[in-house]
């Protein structure tokens, strides 16, 4: 008897990456490679990758294991934050490890011991997909936070991810723990400046404890040409705040998975994001807000702008369960597209399971007012002036939630560097 | 200023200006009336630059320029301002801040500098106050929820802002009850000097007895086939445009 092996190609880019050397529990690297060895790469088949294509991904062949020298200075976004770059997937000091905060320790995945690491991946292996049994597997580092109780950071945590190589593939876990009462916020950037195929797969695990407020910037803007899947699981207890801005301006292809499981009562949840695009690019963002508890707001309002043969995917999901009375869920999409080769996939869902709640989501897909670029221009103002005015007044809703300047500043950079905004 | 020659502009294959023949001089406020559906607002879009239009004959000198090879917002720049008909509304776009880019830009284009925060503000606070418009009017979003009379008010307003060399103002005297008619024609009236002059669209002659013009025309079927002094404006109060109409359509006959 001869068995025939199919070789996928899932086993291809396998074949080119390292098996990782962090310290995990056997058990659950076996777990994951077994997922690994009965799948492959999803394709548009499948419900959730529907309108994303893999192959720009499952095509790499990984470089891995370059490690940039000490002297290298690597891009800021906010110049007071205590800073962690992780280059090529490698956790890098920018701010020293003892001029962290009080109450605030930060250690590398590969600095911890089995039992630590064997809490941190144990939930995560349930259902897991191939991005993220991947992402084990293959492990490059990442960083584990605990905010203590009651602690208040003064200035934000900024976690910076960048590959410098063309075809580095860095798998990177992180995990934030807020612990009760506490209060903090994250900048945590993709600023890869490798010229193309480069490839983060990233993993974020955040727990919200009773009454803590977490709120997270995250930018993706790389270099044209290089490739981000991000898997984000936000878990909230009683009274928490969780806030997360998604703002995507450039990188090839873009996926966000963003999970939000609200399992306390008394919680508020806001997700806003925004895409801004042009030439290939393709940028989707899956969110999930679970509520399983009553009492709880939450608000969604994501806004894209796509030019040329960009392409923009929003699904968004709310979940409000049985129990979960009292839930006023709002959830809004709105898209412009600028181009007649531009597309964008919306497609914003409720699940509804309780009956005491108020609910509401839309998605809207228009042009821009050309009335209103004729009235702009016989007012003196440049076609492009007129049109970026317009785009910018249509995403200003989204990008006025971000109330930390030097994040702000530094979008302005992007937009009028990328988008030749004037200011 | 402005010399207009046997202009023709159609639109969807439609002619609509059939041969216009219009000439302004600097300090000239001229009037031009005619039934509905005569072109009237097509040349006041045609001199702003709508894309839209087709010109195929014809020809407009603006002060020495070939305006009709000009963008929209060169047409501005060099001094050409429309009060719109129909002013658009622009949700998220403060009047204030794109006044301040269009009065940069412009200043830019004629190599100046920038103009001052504070002296951009002391202009605002000068110009509203001349049209009677609530500055928190002048502030929010471009015409949103603004009612039609505020609408017209915020035309004038930006004319004044931008000072321009020749306005044309498109029924901008159409919806206002008398108070605002005799604003908005206040705030013309404060803006005319030597050097500017002023094309008044209009439907009433009401508007007439609070702007004086030097001449009037009645536009029908795509051309100017009257003009006379602004007692022409009584008259086609008095007896309509039937008259007219059945001149001309006698003459063509
Ligand atoms: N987009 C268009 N397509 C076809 N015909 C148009 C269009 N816009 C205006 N027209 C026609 O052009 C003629 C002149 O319109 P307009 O200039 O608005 O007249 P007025 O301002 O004198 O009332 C009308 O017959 C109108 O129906
Ligand atoms: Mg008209």
């Amino acid at each position: 008897m001869e068995t025939i092996i199919n070789t996928t190609k899932l086993d291809v880019f396998r074949s080119h990456l390292t098996p990782t050397a962090i310290n995990l529990p056997s058990a659950i690297v076996q777990e994951v490679n077994a997922v690994l060895d009965q799948t492959d790469f999803p394709t548009t088949r499948q419900e959730a990758w529907k309108y994303t294509r893999v192959g720009k991904i499952a095509a790499i062949s990984a470089q891995q294991g370059i490690t940039p020298s000490d002297d290298t200075s690597f891009p800021i976004i906010d110049q007071e934050a205590y800073t962690i770059h992780v280059v090529n997937g490698q956790p890098i000091w920018t701010t020293a490890q003892d001029k962290l905060p009080q109450g605030v320790h930060i250690k590398t995945l590969s600095s911890c011991n089995e039992a630590e690491l064997q809490q941190l991946f144990e939930k995560k292996i349930q259902g897991i997909d191939v991005f993220q049994a991947l992402n084990i597997a293959y492990l490059t580092d990442g960083l584990f936070i605990t905010v203590d109780e009651n602690v208040s950071i003064d200035h934000p945590i900024q976690l910076l991810h960048l590959n410098t190589t063309d075809s580095q593939v860095s798998n990177v876990s992180h995990f934030i723990s807020a612990h009760k009462g506490s209060k903090a916020s994250f900048i945590i950037g993709s600023l890869s400046s490798a010229n193309s195929n480069s490839f983060t797969n990233s993993s974020l695990n955040v727990h919200v404890a009773e009454n803590a407020t977490l709120t997270i910037d995250k930018l993706q803007v790389e270099e044209e040409g290089n490739l981000i899947v991000s898997n984000e699981l936000v878990t909230q207890e009683n009274g928490s705040t969780f806030t997360i801005n998604t703002i995507t301006l450039n990188g090839s292809l873009v996926r966000n998975n963003l999970t939000i499981e609200v399992d306390g009562t008394n919680c508020t949840t806001n997700l806003n994001g925004a895409y801004l695009l042009k030439g290939n690019q393709h940028v989707d963002n899956h969110t999930v807000v679970d509520h399983k508890q009553p009492h709880c707001n939450s608000n969604e309002l994501y806004k894209g702008v796509m030019d040329d043969q960009s392409t923009g995917v929003f699904n968004g999901k709310v979940f409000v369960r049985e129990d979960a009375q009292k839930i006023n869920a709002f959830q809004s999409n709105g898209n412009v597209l600028l181009s007649d080769s531009a597309t964008i996939n919306s497609k914003p869902e409720l699940e509804i399971y309780a009956d005491d709640v108020k609910c509401s989501h839309g998605s809207t897909t228009g042009q821009l007012d050309e009335e209103a670029v004729f009235y702009l221009r016989a007012r003196g103002l440049s076609e492009a002036s007129a049109r970026q005015l317009l785009v910018s007044a249509f995403i200003s809703d989204v990008l006025d939630k971000i109330e930390n300047d030097a994040v702000g500043t530094f979008i302005d950079d992007v937009l009028s560097n990328r988008f030749g905004w004037q200011r | 200023m402005i010399k207009i020659e046997n202009l023709h502009a159609s639109i969807e294959g439609k002619e609509i200006l059939k041969g216009l023949n219009l000439t302004v001089n600097a300090g000239e406020v001229h009037a031009i009336m005619g039934p509905n559906g005569a072109g009237k607002s097509t040349l006041a879009s045609v001199l702003a630059g709508r894309e839209e239009y087709e010109i195929t004959a014809g020809s407009v000198d603006f002060d020495g320029n070939d305006l009709l090879e000009m963008s929209t917002e060169d047409r501005a720049r060099e001094g050409l301002f429309l009060a719109f008909q129909y002013p658009v509304e622009i949700p998220g776009v403060s009047n204030v801040n794109f006044l301040k880019t269009a009065v940069n830009e412009i200043r830019e284009y004629k190599g100046l500098e920038p103009i001052s925060a504070k002296d951009f503000m002391q202009k605002v606070r000068e110009k509203s106050a001349l049209v009677e418009l609530d500055s928190k009017l002048a502030s929010r979003a471009v015409n949103e929820g603004f009612s039609g009379g505020e609408k017209k008010r915020n035309e004038i307003f930006q004319m004044a802002m931008l000072e321009p060399k020749l306005a044309i103002l498109d029924e901008t005297d159409s919806g206002l009850d008398i108070d605002a008619l005799r604003i908005v024609a206040n705030g013309v009236n404060k803006l005319k000097s030597p050097e500017n002059a002023c094309i008044v669209i209009t439907h009433y002659q009401r508007l007439l007895d609070y702007i004086i013009p030097d001449f009037v025309h009645v536009l029908y079927n795509g051309r100017i086939v009257k003009s006379g002094p602004k007692e022409l404006a009584l008259e086609l109060e008095e007896k309509g445009y039937d008259w007219i109409k059945e001149e001309v359509d006698s003459v063509n006959a």
